[in-house]
């Protein structure tokens, strides 16, 4: 199945990149936030995190499709 | 209403939004970047947001405060881009016909947007290069 991943803030620049499509055998959210934070060295735990899909928040039991734009979201800090 | 900015915020201009003749009391709270944090002196900050879903996210969260505490207006502003020391990096308006209303709806307002509306941080110092702020909970 090939996503897109959209990075923001810290995890943009540990990923290094905004984007980027990724072709994935993950079939959750999960899954997913583990192998790309095994990629990047990602510290946040999963509890840490929300989560986007096609620009709405959704919750990590949510079911990935083809085609997904996916975001993880690291701890917000505005204000 | 909520909403982003790329240009600074005018107090005043903002204000005139949020009047209502039925509307005896107007609370707002300035979020303005200071000169330090954690012990670090700070020169700048850098606000980033996930534009879609902070647009949404702030939208709900307005119209959930005005339900909540029978608010009349509620108008938040949020800066992304640079913002100076001592400049605005929030506005939160808020009408209501008294004031009780008024500075509880306010006060829940700014802390529901800091909880809930994906923007961040990029802490400048200047003492030392730049940080994302991701506080844990």
């Amino acid at each position: 199945m090939r996503v897109s991943i959209l990075y923001f803030a810290g995890l943009r620049a540990s990923a290094g990149t905004e984007r980027e499509q990724i072709d994935t055998a993950c079939a959750d959210l999960a899954t997913l936030y583990e192998e790309l934070r095994a990629r990047h060295g990602w510290s946040f735990a999963p509890s840490a995190l929300r989560v986007a899909v096609n620009g709405a928040l959704v919750s990590w039991s949510h079911a990935l499709q083809e085609s997904d734009e996916i975001a993880f979201l690291p701890p917000f800090s505005g204000g | 209403m909520f909403e982003l900015s790329e240009q600074p915020l005018d107090p005043d201009a903002l204000r005139l939004r949020i009047d209502d003749p039925r509307c005896g009391a107007v609370v707002a709270f300035e979020g303005r970047v200071r000169d330090q944090n954690h012990g670090r002196p700070v020169d700048c900050i850098i606000y980033e947001a996930f534009a879609a879903v902070a647009l949404a996210e702030g939208g709900a969260i307005v119209a959930e405060m005005q339900a909540a505490h029978q608010l009349s207006e509620v108008l938040v502003v949020h800066r992304v881009g640079k913002v100076e020391l001592g400049d605005l990096a929030v506005w939160v308006g808020v009408s209501a016909p008294h004031r009780d209303a008024a500075f509880a709806g306010c006060a829940a307002t700014i802390s529901t947007i800091k909880a809930r509306v994906p923007i961040w941080k990029h802490e400048h110092y200047r003492d030392g290069g730049p940080e994302w702020l991701h506080p844990l909970p």
